[in-house]
C-alpha cells in the first residue's frame, strides 16, 4: 500500500493514526514537529504527509510550504488536520499549498475514508 | 474495519496531564500587560492539544471546556485580548477543573458538575466581556447552500463543467481522483476539453490545461458533488448544473463550495450579561464525588531513559559470558580448575550486583516531578494569606524510587503548607523584625550515603517552645513539670492529637497532624526530624531510603530465631553490666544512654519465644531508633549483615506488628525483617500482640 | 457395534458437571478440596515461626520466592500434633476472592481424586462430625467411606490465620 508521514505533537494522536493507517495496510512514519518530519522528508520520499498545523518548533503550515520546495514532494498530497475554527484559515492552508484538509475530531474510519480519496 | 481506539486513551490521559502542567507552569510565569507571545503559545497548544484528543476519543465534555479556554488563549496570542491577572488566575482554576475533570473520565467517576459550569459560565463570561459582535463560540452557524433543494422537481442528474486553474497539480491534488469520486456516485460520462493545450514544444509537464464536461446521473445531492472540489474550489472554474426529469427551465445554481464560513450576521447576539470576572462564583454545593471502588490500582507507566536501557543490555551481555564461562568449567571440572570457578563466580557475584543497581535506577525518576506542584501551591497559599513567599528549589534532578516519590508528595505539601502558615511571619512582622518581607521556603534534595535527604527550610519565625509545651501540656500530652529540652520540645509536634492553630486554617488543612506525616514517612522507611531557631526559621529533614524494595539488614539472634534488623535504624551496639542499668517502677529496665535514659526490650518477651539467653551480661544491647525515639533491643547475638530484598507478609497473610515484611536469604530460608516502631508500640502494649484462641475449627 | 463405538462405550460418559475433589488424610477422616484449589503438593520444609501467632500457624516459607503462611490442620481441628518428617504432605492451596491467596496446609497424607456430580454432595448435619460445619460445604459418599468437603475460602480466611 502506501508509505505516509503523519506528523502530530500529540502522542496518543500519532499512535491512533499509526495505527489505523498501518492496519489499513500502510507503511508509516511519523514525528513530532514539522522540524522532524521535515528532517526525514529530505531523506525518504512519501507518498503521502498527514499532518498537524500547531505544533512547536515548526508548525504544520511552514511544513507544508517547506515540503513543496523539496523536488520530491512538489506534488506529493499533503493533508492537514485542521479544527472547526481553523477552516476559517483554509486560505493560509492552500496557499502554503495544501492538498486537502481532514477535520478533527474524525474516528479511524473518517481518517481512511479520506486517505482512499486522495490516494484511490 | 472497525478499530479500538480506546487501547489509546492511557497516553491521552498520560499527555493531557503533563500538557496541563505545562499550561500551569507557563500561566503562573505569564507576566502582565506585555505578552511573551512563545510563552502563550505554548499554553495555547497545550489545550488546543487537549482539546483535539479528547474529541476524537469521545470525551466530548472536556473538549468542549477546553475549547473556551483555547478560544481566550488564542486571543491572548493574536494580540486581541491583554493578559491580566484576572484572566491568568480563570485559567488557573479552569486547568485545576480541566484536571479534576480528565481525573474523573480516567477513573470512571463522577464530576462535579456545578464546580464546572460555574468556571464555564465565568471563562464564557470573560469572553464575551470584551466583544460585542456575535461569536457564539460553540455554536457554528451552519449556513444554507443556495442549491435548489429537490423541493419540486426531482433531478436526475448533474451537469459540471471542471476546469482546473493551470497549477492544480502542486497542491498534489490530481483531477483524476475527482473523476474517479464522480464516478463512485452515479453514472458518469465525460467528454474531455484539450483546447487549452499548448504545442508540445511548450508544453509544461507540471501544469493542467485540460477541463471535462461531465454527466452524472444519478439520484445524487449537490452536496455530495460539491463536497469532491471541496479542496480545490480555488483551483479550478466549476459549474454544476442540475438536470432536471421533466425538460423546464434549468436554473444555473452556482454552488456555494465554503460551506463552513461562519454567519457572520449579527443576530446570534450573546444573552448572558457579562459578568465581572473579579466576581466570585457562588460556592456550588459540591456534588459528592464517587469514590473509586477499592479496585487494584491501574497499571502505571514510566519513561524510561534510553541509555539506562542500554547500559541494561550491557550488563545482560556480560551475564551471558559469564554464564557460558562457567557453563564450560562446569562441563570439563576437574578439581584443579578450583581458581578459575571461584573467578568464575566472583564474577557472577558482581554481574548480579550490577544488573541489581541498573535495573534499581530503572525505577528511578528525578524528584523534579515531586517538586512540580509546588511553585503554584506556594503562589496560592501566599495570595490568600498576604504573606510574600519565595520558593526555592535545588537539587531537583535528584533521582529516587517512583513509588517512594509518589508516596512522599502528600506528607512534603504539608510540611510546606506548615512552614508557610506557622513558620512565615507576614510582611509587617518581618520588616519589625528586620527582615526582608519576602519569605523564603527552600526545598532541597541530595543523596547522602545509600539515602536521599529532602530539606524543607524556612526563613520565618521558628517553633514557638513556650507555645507547643503548654499545648502538649493541655492535651495531656507531657506532664506540666517536664523539664524538657528545646529539642524534645521540638518533637512534641509529630504526637498524635498536637495542634497549635485554634482555628484549623484552610491552608493547613483538617485533620492531618504531624504525626500522620511522620507515619507516613516511617512507612516508606524513612525519617523526618525538625530543626528550628526561634526568630531564624526551621528545618525538616526529611530521609528516604532509595529504594522500597532494597534494604541494608543486620542479623540478629534471639531465643534460637534469627530476625533482621534495619541497619538505618541501628546507633549502635553494646555490652552492658548488670550495675549499668537502671530500674524504675512502672518504666522497666532502663539503660543510660550518654544523655537519655533508654527503655530495654527484651525481644523473647515481647515476641513470646523461649528464651536462650536471660543475663543481661550474656547478651548485647542494639540500640536502635525509630520515630524520634530510641530503644535498647536485647538479643543473643549479631551474626552477619547483608543487603536484603524486601517481601511483603501482607500478600498472603496479614500485617504483624513488629514485623514489616521478610526477606529470603541465601539458604533459601525465610527471615523475618523487625520494624522498630512496632517492637515500640509492642512494649508499649502487649495486647497489641493478638494470639487468637477463640477461632477454634472444632 | 464398530471398534470405535465399542470404545467409547467402555470410556464411560463422563459428566460435564462433574468437578475433581482432591482427598487427603488427617488421622481416620477423609477431606476433600476442589482440584482447581490446589497450587502443588510438597514435601515439609522447615518454616519460619512468626512471634505471637497461633499454634497452628506454623510459620512461613519461601514458595519460588513467594511469602506463604502454612497451617497445620491437626492442629487447625484441634487434634493432637504429629512430628513432621519428609514424607510429611503440604498442600499448597489458592483461597480468598479470586483465589488469591496462597496458602499451604500441613496433611497427614494426599489420596485419590475424584469425580463427583454436584448432586452427590449432601449437607453436613450440625453433629457428629468432628470439626465445626462452619468449614465443611458438604459430605460425599466414596465406597464405603464418607469424604468431608472442606470450605476453604473460610477455614483459611485472615483472621483465622491469627
Amino acid at each position: 500500500m502506501a508509505n505516509i508521514l503523519a506528523v502530530d505533537d500529540s502522542a496518543s494522536m500519532r499512535q491512533m493514526v499509526s495505527f489505523t493507517l498501518k492496519a489499513a495496510g500502510h507503511t508509516v512514519t511519523d514525528a513530532a514537529d514539522g522540524k522532524q518530519a521535515l528532517d526525514i522528508a529530505k531523506t525518504k520520499s512519501f507518498d503521502l504527509v498527514l499532518t498537524d498545523v500547531n505544533m512547536p518548533v515548526m508548525d504544520g503550515l511552514t511544513l507544508t510550504r517547506e515540503l513543496r520546495a523539496l523536488p520530491a514532494f512538489k506534488f506529493t498530497p499533503v493533508l492537514v488536520l485542521t479544527t472547526e475554527a481553523g477552516m476559517e484559515k483554509k486560505q493560509e492552508g492552500r496557499a502554503a499549498g495544501a492538498t486537502g484538509w481532514l477535520v478533527k475530531p474524525f474516528n479511524p474510519d473518517q481518517l481512511l475514508a479520506t486517505i482512499k480519496k486522495v490516494l484511490g | 474495519m472497525s478499530i479500538d481506539i480506546s487501547q489509546f486513551h492511557d497516553v491521552f490521559f498520560e499527555e493531557s496531564f503533563e500538557g496541563l502542567d505545562a499550561m500551569e507552569n507557563g500561566l503562573l510565569n505569564l507576566d502582565e500587560g506585555a505578552a511573551d507571545i512563545d510563552a502563550i503559545n505554548t499554553i495555547f497548544r497545550a489545550a488546543h492539544s487537549i482539546k483535539g484528543g479528547a474529541g476524537t476519543f469521545g470525551f466530548m465534555a472536556v473538549s468542549e471546556f477546553t475549547h473556551v479556554m483555547e478560544t481566550l488563549l488564542d486571543e491572548m496570542r493574536n494580540g486581541q485580548r491583554e493578559v491580566t491577572s484576572d484572566s491568568t488566575n480563570l485559567l488557573l482554576e479552569a486547568v485545576d477543573v480541566l484536571r479534576e475533570m480528565l481525573t474523573a473520565v480516567q477513573q470512571k467517576t463522577d464530576t462535579d458538575d456545578e464546580r464546572i459550569a460555574a468556571v464555564n459560565k465565568q471563562l464564557a463570561a470573560m469572553l464575551a466581556g470584551e466583544k460585542s459582535a456575535a461569536d457564539s463560540g460553540d455554536e457554528d452557524a451552519h449556513d444554507v447552500t443556495t442549491s435548489e433543494e429537490n423541493a419540486e422537481q426531482k433531478i436526475a442528474g448533474w451537469q459540471i463543467t471542471f476546469h482546473p486553474h493551470k497549477h492544480l497539480f502542486q497542491t498534489g491534488n490530481d483531477p483524476v481522483r475527482m473523476l474517479r469520486e464522480l464516478a463512485s456516485l452515479g453514472d458518469l460520462t465525460s467528454q474531455l476539453n484539450d483546447d487549452g493545450l499548448p504545442d508540445f514544444a511548450e508544453l509544461e509537464p507540471e501544469d493542467s490545461y485540460l477541463s471535462w464536461h461531465l454527466t452524472l446521473k444519478g439520484d445524487i445531492s449537490k452536496d455530495d458533488v460539491v463536497e469532491i472540489f471541496e479542496w480545490v474550489d480555488d483551483d479550478c472554474d466549476l459549474e454544476i448544473e442540475a438536470i432536471m426529469q421533466a425538460p423546464t427551465n434549468v436554473e444555473i445554481a452556482v454552488a456555494q463550495l465554503d460551506k463552513n464560513v461562519a454567519d457572520p450576521v449579527a443576530e446570534v447576539q450573546q444573552e448572558s450579561k457579562s459578568e465581572p470576572s473579579s466576581e466570585p462564583a457562588p460556592s456550588p454545593v459540591k456534588a459528592v464525588a464517587k469514590k473509586a471502588a477499592a479496585s487494584p490500582p491501574a497499571a502505571t507507566s514510566i519513561r524510561v531513559g534510553t541509555d539506562k536501557v542500554d547500559s541494561l543490555i550491557n550488563l545482560v551481555g556480560e551475564l551471558v559470558i559469564t554464564q557460558s564461562m562457567l557453563s564450560q568449567i562446569g562441563d570439563n571440572f576437574v578439581p584443579n580448575m578450583l581458581p578459575q570457578l571461584i573467578d568464575g563466580l566472583a564474577q557472577l557475584e558482581r554481574n548480579s550486583r550490577e544488573m541489581q543497581e541498573a535495573i534499581m535506577r530503572i525505577r528511578m525518576l528525578p524528584i523534579s516531578f515531586a517538586f512540580n506542584r509546588f511553585p503554584r501551591l506556594v503562589h496560592d497559599l501566599s495570595d490568600k494569606s498576604g504573606k510574600k513567599v519565595e520558593l526555592k528549589l535545588t537539587g531537583e534532578q535528584t533521582e529516587l524510587d517512583k513509588t517512594v516519590m509518589e508516596k512522599i508528595g502528600d506528607p512534603l505539601v504539608h510540611l510546606v503548607r506548615n512552614s508557610l502558615d506557622h513558620g512565615l511571619e507576614t510582611p509587617e512582622v518581618r520588616l519589625a523584625a528586620g527582615k526582608d518581607e519576602t519569605g523564603t521556603i527552600q526545598l532541597n534534595a541530595f543523596h547522602q550515603g545509600g539515602n536521599i535527604i529532602i530539606e524543607i527550610v524556612d526563613d520565618g519565625a521558628g517553633l514557638n517552645e513556650e507555645k507547643i509545651f503548654s499545648k502538649a501540656v493541655e492535651k495531656g500530652l507531657v506532664e506540666a513539670d517536664a523539664d524538657l529540652s528545646p529539642e524534645k520540645i521540638h518533637e512534641l509536634i509529630f504526637l498524635p492529637g498536637f495542634s497549635t492553630a485554634d482555628v484549623v486554617s484552610d491552608i493547613s488543612g483538617r485533620g492531618v497532624g504531624m504525626d500522620v506525616v511522620r507515619s507516613n514517612i516511617t512507612g516508606l522507611g524513612g525519617s523526618v526530624e525538625i530543626k528550628s531557631k526561634r526568630g531564624e526559621g526551621s528545618t525538616f529533614t526529611i530521609r528516604l531510603p532509595l529504594t522500597l524494595a532494597i534494604m541494608d539488614g543486620q542479623t540478629i539472634r534471639v531465643a534460637n530465631e534469627n530476625y533482621i534488623v534495619p541497619l538505618i535504624s541501628i546507633i549502635e551496639t553494646l555490652e552492658v553490666k548488670e550495675s549499668d542499668m537502671k530500674y524504675v517502677s512502672g518504666k522497666g529496665e532502663l539503660y543510660p544512654l550518654r544523655d537519655e535514659y533508654v527503655p530495654v526490650i527484651r525481644l523473647y518477651d515481647i515476641f513470646n519465644l523461649e528464651p536462650t539467653i536471660t543475663d543481661l551480661e550474656e547478651g548485647l544491647l542494639v540500640i536502635v531508633e525509630g520515630e524520634g525515639q530510641k530503644i535498647g533491643l536485647f538479643i543473643d547475638d549479631l551474626l552477619g549483615q547483608q543487603q536484603v530484598v524486601i517481601k511483603s507478609l501482607e500478600t498472603n497473610y496479614r500485617k504483624v506488628v513488629g514485623l514489616s515484611g521478610a526477606t529470603i536469604l541465601g539458604d533459601g530460608n525465610v527471615a523475618l525483617i523487625l520494624d522498630v516502631p512496632g517492637l515500640m508500640a509492642l512494649y508499649r502494649d502487649p495486647s497489641l500482640a493478638k494470639v487468637i484462641t477463640s477461632e477454634r475449627a472444632a | 457395534m464398530s471398534e470405535l463405538q465399542q470404545l467409547n462405550d467402555s470410556l464411560g460418559d463422563v459428566d460435564d458437571r462433574t468437578e475433581q475433589y482432591l482427598t487427603f488424610l488427617l488421622g481416620d477422616e477423609e477431606y476433600g478440596v476442589e482440584i482447581l484449589r490446589v497450587q502443588e503438593i510438597k514435601g515439609w520444609e522447615s518454616v519460619t515461626h512468626i512471634p505471637n501467632t497461633p499454634d497452628y500457624l506454623c510459620g512461613v516459607l519461601n514458595l519460588r520466592g513467594t511469602i506463604v503462611p502454612v497451617v497445620d490442620l491437626r492442629l487447625r481441628f484441634d487434634m493432637p500434633a504429629r512430628e513432621y518428617t519428609p514424607t510429611t504432605v503440604v498442600v499448597v492451596l489458592n483461597v480468598g476472592e479470586g483465589a488469591q491467596r496462597t496458602v499451604g496446609v500441613v496433611v497427614d497424607g494426599v489420596s485419590d481424586a475424584h469425580n463427583i456430580l454436584p448432586e452427590e454432595i449432601k449437607p453436613s448435619p450440625d453433629f457428629g462430625t468432628s470439626i465445626s460445619t462452619d468449614f465443611i460445604s458438604g459430605l460425599v459418599s466414596i465406597g464405603s467411606e464418607m469424604m468431608m468437603i472442606l470450605n476453604i475460602d473460610r477455614l483459611l480466611r485472615v483472621k483465622a490465620l491469627g
